[in-house]
């Protein structure tokens, strides 16, 4: 039996709210040990090239210096690839070594690491080692290497390549009179989390406790056993609070190794906390040009979709997203042509960033829609209405679910998409020129295997873990609602843990999976523990539940009762007691159904409506308000959930008008690596966001949960540009949409 | 960031004596932009001397009507001192239109007149730079120029003031005070800042061991006839691609008396005397304020990625020079331009 | 008296309403100074170099950056951190908002959001949505909660202004 008002479907406030507003909850950098040291890491100046010499005698006199490491003194590391792609987000090719050898592959890339006493001290003398270089032109814009482009050799893991054609894209759209063709770009962003990429090593005596910044701690954990050969009993990774990651934290970071190699070397606890600018000497959205040419008949439906990207990846990995997937998925459409090809430049290796692929995908596709609604003298709406996939174009599966309708509906109607009148240029207020715009998001549903327990602990209290991250998503919130409902708890009543490698194992936590597996893999260790609570009470001497089974009782107000006679109980108090160590624990594992999969396509959906305001002779913009409905199927907590999609949406913002890393090509150095000159939006640039979570009825998995964690973005530059557009009657086809595009 | 030594003065003539004598000596207040600067190694002073704790942060009348503002007043004490929203609102204005709440609460009104450039490349140690490493070369040139200079900028540096705060001190002809360790001077806002030329190291016509003690604003005038507006790349916490200072005195329905200073788009703000003179006595109109921006613009030259502000510039002074005339001048949270 | 030091120096600091005594080098800014001697880490570090204001804390009832805050020249002054603001079981008014209006994800952010939401009633200068926008914009937040952000503030600042309008009835 649930509670009478259960915890799931609530908006329950954050169970580590309290802890967040108080400063009280640790990050990585804020982990204390004694006798810790303070590594900072030197910088590589040039883009490609290799280092010629290193002259560190001034950084070692400098005061406080312990130790500086270079590639020629570091300690013996593996030589051969295969130890570093311990990382289950490996991509193919050669992962990035710190300290490897004389090679520059990547501005910003490091080529020494100071540790000295102080961080003071090691920051001024990492700016004392003198490197000298022999440098060669590096080639850092996607656009100088489309020549080169190439279809990656070996695809990447879990990542799925474009579907093979369907019908004939060419022919038809040769054939077609209503058609159309353009190039998209949208610039290179970074994630730019708030917290810095940090890493605090607790060294005890061999044994290491990594304090790492991580969207998952057995990744760091396994990484470190398999390249520095570690006992994985001898070290633990620990990073209960992640201050914000969008995916840049998925991978092993060099902060990782490269502390964890001082901590060896040394034999002390080391901090390494990585500065602003080297936020930008790891993982990035790449830099795409994307072709996307529709056809359609007078009828408003689609006869040919071809959808073509190159992709930004290194020199020495090629790193895949699915960008042009959607574009056979979202709409029926019997003629479909999509390619893939990288192009490499001499950057690091581009990375996962919130909704990685349909971000950038579908903007292309999307905007691409509203030329043709425009082309067709159609209301962008209704073009995506009369091309509605009832099924997933790419493989022909039925989806689990799929209310995609009900979001346009519910989303137009919340907007007032009715008030928009046709024409470009036509709706204005006072001196602005508004905009209407709107567009489809999707993302998939996924799952992966979770473990996960549930224990009764000697206070009375339910605790529930599992080893996956709560990046600010609401992971800790969810695991206790679900916990709560399971025994009828109060919910200050339950702890969940999470973030930490002796907790049951758990994949990274990306994708938009976690919440779907962690909380079902939750709810499973709850009836696993109810079963062992029952056999223990059962087991009881002269137990009043001796013939009771697990059918026949309830639990609540801290007792089995039985169903039938609610005078006949056993306390969790009387189980504790009998039990060794006053704790009474069990396991469980969740897998996603495969069965399930073969026959079913599962997405989140979303339907984005924006207003923008344009002042056409300043070229000022902004988005005055947004309107996101989604389809997500069960919402476990209302607030969390909605705060997911604003934040999707907010940079969605940041990605249609704001942001843009700018590398000067000559040198191949970024020239904004940081928060002043990198624009992320800040409060005066949102305003007012509107998110409908609509009825959604899934079975793929028991809590039929979908997860949102990436969906509030895909679609939101679309809507935005295409009520540029609706504005101005100006398209604009190159993000952000900045002022010099607009005069 | 390098070692220094730290000094904290006790008097001005302390304090100036303290840098006068010691090349690799600094002055620092709020801090918001040295202290910065030194975390990037673009600046290595080898001795601070902190002026924070001289009375240097009072706002007094002066007896030609004017206001007399300590070199250490907080730029947000600045901005909201009730005397200077009631007769200064330019000045107020463009404050707001600065930094951020926090910044503006520690960066003084001193220190906002001496705040270096936010060029990319005198950030970035690893490239040449002529104003951090005079003769290594100029990498704004050919390079990232969006932020860059069209007015005013040499072979030599490309490089912008960043400044709102100096912008509309420029429009209402402030008076700098310093002290040196040859005595006292003032200093036009006009001749404070200087021109890169072909030594760019040199933002302003301060000797070393001159300290700002002071900025004087002769009586107010304009009225509500004024307004800063400000063009960026986000709606807040950013800085100008343009801004613009206007203020206008009307005669009649003519025009009597018009300031108008540009920032943004050069190594100081930028004023234009013959092209004010020639407004004079024009009815208010966008075609008389076109044709004077096209006048202030006439020399400006961008560098490729910046060639949008010149035309940006224009609209902005058309635009500007409307709300200044009609007294309705921008307000820094509404972003609606009127 | 002045004096010049290039060495460490003493200064004292009341931190969240304790006097705190030590010696800083010139060179320490304030927030290492609150995290890595103090073990104060509700300031948080998000770029140390005033474009975030992820370091916001009081000082002397004032809103500053202390990433840019050299420690040496605070000597004497009073700071207010998160932590000295409420704790878990007795949260500021501001703190009990923000929790209650979902204010922040994964809450880097959040202990400088709060501290200049605090700091920015004091100012007084913020009454509509617009103006707290405006005057909050130092205040990046990655994970996007701006508008629980302001609706919290606009809660303690009605809470705040209600007794004082039934006063003026």
């Amino acid at each position: 039996m649930s509670n009478v008002h259960p915890y799931v479907g609530r908006a329950q406030p954050r169970v580590d709210g309290p802890l967040k507003v108080s400063g009280l909850a640790r990050y990585s950098a804020e982990f204390a040990a004694e006798d810790m040291v303070y590594a900072a890491a030197v910088p590589a100046t040039i883009a490609k090239g290799r280092i010629v010499r290193i002259d560190a005698s001034a950084a070692e006199a400098a005061p406080g210096v312990i130790e500086i490491l270079t590639h020629q003194n570091r300690p013996d590391m593996p030589e051969e690839d295969k130890p570093y792609k311990a990382d289950m987000v490996a991509v193919p090719g050669g992962p990035f070594r710190p300290l490897r050898d004389e090679r520059v592959v990547f501005s910003g890339q490091p080529v020494a690491l100071v540790i000295a006493d102080t961080h003071e001290n090691a920051r001024d003398a990492a700016t004392l080692v003198k490197v000298e270089y022999e440098s060669e032109t590096p080639t850092v814009d996607v656009g100088d290497a489309r020549d080169g482009a190439y279809e990656p050799p070996e695809k990447r893991n879990g990542i799925p390549p474009p579907p093979p054609p369907r019908g004939d894209a060419a022919a038809t759209f040769k054939g077609s009179s209503i058609r159309l063709e353009e190039e998209y770009r949208v610039a290179a962003e970074h994630h730019n989390p708030m917290e810095l990429q940090a890493t605090t090593v607790e060294w005890d005596d061999g044994r290491l406790v990594v304090h790492n910044k991580t969207q998952g701690v057995n990744n760091p954990k396994n990484y470190l056993c398999s390249v520095f050969g570690l006992d994985p009993a001898s070290v633990e990774v620990v990073s209960p609070f992640v201050g914000g990651a969008f995916g840049m934290s998925l991978r092993p970071l060099y902060d990782l190794t490269l502390a964890v190699m001082a901590s060896l070397k040394l034999e002390r606890s080391v901090r390494l906390v990585l500065t602003r600018a080297q936020m930008y000497t790891m993982g990035w959205r790449p830099d795409t040009l994307q072709t996307v040419a529709l056809s359609a008949g007078e009828d408003g439906r689609l006869t040919s979709i071809r959808h073509e990207v190159v992709q930004a990846t290194s020199q020495y990995e090629d790193y895949q997203e699915p960008t042009v997937n959607w574009s056979g998925l979202v709409y029926d459409c019997p003629n479909v042509t999509l390619g893939h090809k990288l192009a490499k430049l001499d950057t690091p290796t581009p990375s996962d960033m919130r909704a990685p692929g349909a971000t950038l995908g579908l903007f292309a596709l999307e905007t691409a829609m509203d030329e043709l609604a425009s082309k067709l003298k159609l209301d962008p709406l209704e073009l995506r209405l009369r091309n509605y996939a009832e099924n997933d174009q790419n493989d022909g599966k039925p989806f689990s679910s799929k209310e995609l309708k009900a979001a346009y509906e519910q989303g137009a109607e919340r907007f007032g998409w009715s008030k928009r009148s046709a024409e470009p240029r036509s709706m204005k207020d006072g001196r602005e020129l508004v905009g209407y715009g709107m567009a489809t998001g999707c993302w998939e549903a996924m799952m992966q295997p979770h473990g996960a327990s549930a224990a009764l602990t000697a206070d009375g209290r339910l605790e529930v873990a599992c080893g996956t991250a709560d990046i600010g998503t609401g992971t800790y919130t969810i695991l206790s609602q679900i916990a709560a409902d399971a025994f009828s708890m109060p919910i200050e009543e339950v702890t969940a843990l999470v973030g930490d490698t002796r907790l049951p194992m758990a994949p990274v936590e990306g994708g938009s999976w976690a919440a779907a597996s962690a909380g079902n893999a939750v709810r499973l260790a709850c009836a696993a523990l109810k079963e062992e609570l029952v056999k223990r009470a059962r087991g009881l001497d002269d137990s009043p539940l001796a013939n009771a089974s697990a059918d026949h009782v309830v639990f609540r107000n801290g007792r089995i009762t039985l169903v039938s006679d609610e005078d006949v109980s056993v306390s969790y108090a009387d189980l504790l007691g009998a039990a060794e160590g006053g704790r009474i624990e069990a396991m469980a594992k969740f897998a996603p159904d495969k069965d399930f999969k073969e026959k079913f396509s599962s997405f989140v959906h979303s339907a984005v409506f924006a207003e923008v305001r344009v002042d056409e002779e300043l070229g000022v913009v902004w988005v005055e308000r947004i309107v996101s409905a989604v389809a997500a199927g069960n919402i476990l907590n209302r607030a969390t959930a909605r705060s997911q999609i604003l934040g999707g949406v907010v940079m969605g913002i940041g990605m249609a008008l704001h942001e843009e890393t700018v590398w000067d090509r000559r040198l191949g150095r970024i020239v904004n690596a940081n928060l002043g000159e990198y624009h992320v939006p800040a409060h005066a640039d949102v305003k007012n966001i509107d998110v409908i979570f609509v009825e959604e009825k899934d079975e793929a998995n028991p809590l039929g949960v979908k997860g949102l964690g990436e969906i509030g973005i895909v679609g939101a530059a679309a809507a935005i540009g295409n009520a540029v557009f609706h504005a101005t009657g100006r398209r604009i086809r190159h993000l952000p949409i900045t002022i010099d595009k607009l005069l | 960031m390098n070692r220094f030594s730290y000094l904290r003065a006790s008097s001005v003539s302390e304090a100036v004596a303290a840098v006068a004598g010691d090349p690799a000596a600094r002055f620092i207040a709020g801090g918001t932009n040295l202290v910065d600067l030194m975390k990037y190694d673009v600046e290595k002073p080898g001795r601070l001397v902190d002026i924070t704790r001289l009375p240097l942060n009072a706002i007094e009348e002066t007896a030609d009507g004017g206001l007399k503002i300590g070199a250490l007043v907080p730029n947000s004490d600045l901005a909201y001192d009730q005397r200077v929203r009631r007769d200064y609102p330019l000045l107020s204005s463009a404050i707001l239109a600065g930094a951020s709440a926090q910044l503006r609460n520690a960066a003084t009104t001193g220190g906002n007149l001496l705040q270096r450039t936010r060029c990319y490349y005198f950030y970035d140690v690893a490239t040449p730079c002529n104003k951090r490493e005079p003769g290594s070369g100029c990498s704004a040139i050919g390079g990232a120029t969006r932020i860059h200079a069209i007015l005013g900028a040499s072979d030599s540096c490309i490089a912008t003031h960043p400044s709102d705060m100096c912008v509309a001190l420029a429009a209402l002809e402030a008076v700098v005070h310093v002290q040196g360790p040859k005595g006292d001077r003032t200093i036009p806002i006009a001749d404070f800042h200087r021109l890169p030329g072909d030594t760019p190291e040199t933002d302003n016509t301060l000797e070393h061991g001159e300290m700002v003690t002071a900025v004087e604003l002769p009586a107010p005038r304009f009225g509500a006839h004024h307004t800063y507006l400000k063009l960026r790349d986000r709606l807040s916490y950013a800085f100008a691609l343009v801004s613009i200072a206007a203020a206008v005195e009307l005669d009649g329905d003519v025009i009597g008396e018009v300031r108008v200073a540009l920032g943004g788009v050069a190594h100081k703000p930028w004023r234009d005397a013959d092209a004010e003179g020639a407004l004079k006595g024009a009815l208010p109109s966008s075609s008389a304020f076109a044709d004077f921006a096209d006048r202030l613009l006439s020399g400006a030259k961008g560098q490729g990625e910046n060639d949008f502000k010149v035309e940006l510039a224009k609209r902005a002074i058309v635009r500007a020079l409307g709300q200044a005339a009609a007294g309705t001048p921008q307000v820094q949270s509404v972003k609606q331009v009127n | 008296m002045a004096q010049a030091q290039a060495a460490a120096t003493s200064v004292t600091l009341t931190v969240n309403g304790e006097s705190k005594t030590l010696d800083v080098a010139p060179w320490e800014t304030l927030l290492d100074v609150l995290r890595e001697r103090l073990h104060l880490t509700g300031a948080k570090k998000g770029c140390d170099q005033g474009q975030c204001g992820a370091c916001t804390v009081l000082v002397d009832g004032r809103r500053v950056n202390s990433c840019l805050q050299l420690a040496v020249m605070r000597d004497g002054c009073e700071i207010t951190t998160i932590e000295g603001l409420g704790e878990p079981a007795s949260l500021h008014a501001m703190q009990a908002a923000f929790v209650k209006h979902d204010a922040f994800q994964c809450g880097y952010c959040t202990p400088g959001q709060i501290c200049s939401a605090v700091g920015m009633i004091r100012e007084g200068h913020a009454e509509t949505a617009e103006e707290i926008r405006e005057l909050m914009s130092g205040n990046l937040c990655r994970c996007g909660a701006y508008t629980n952000i302001v609706e919290a503030i606009e809660e303690v600042l009605a809470e705040r202004n209600a007794p004082k309008l039934e006063a003026a009835e």
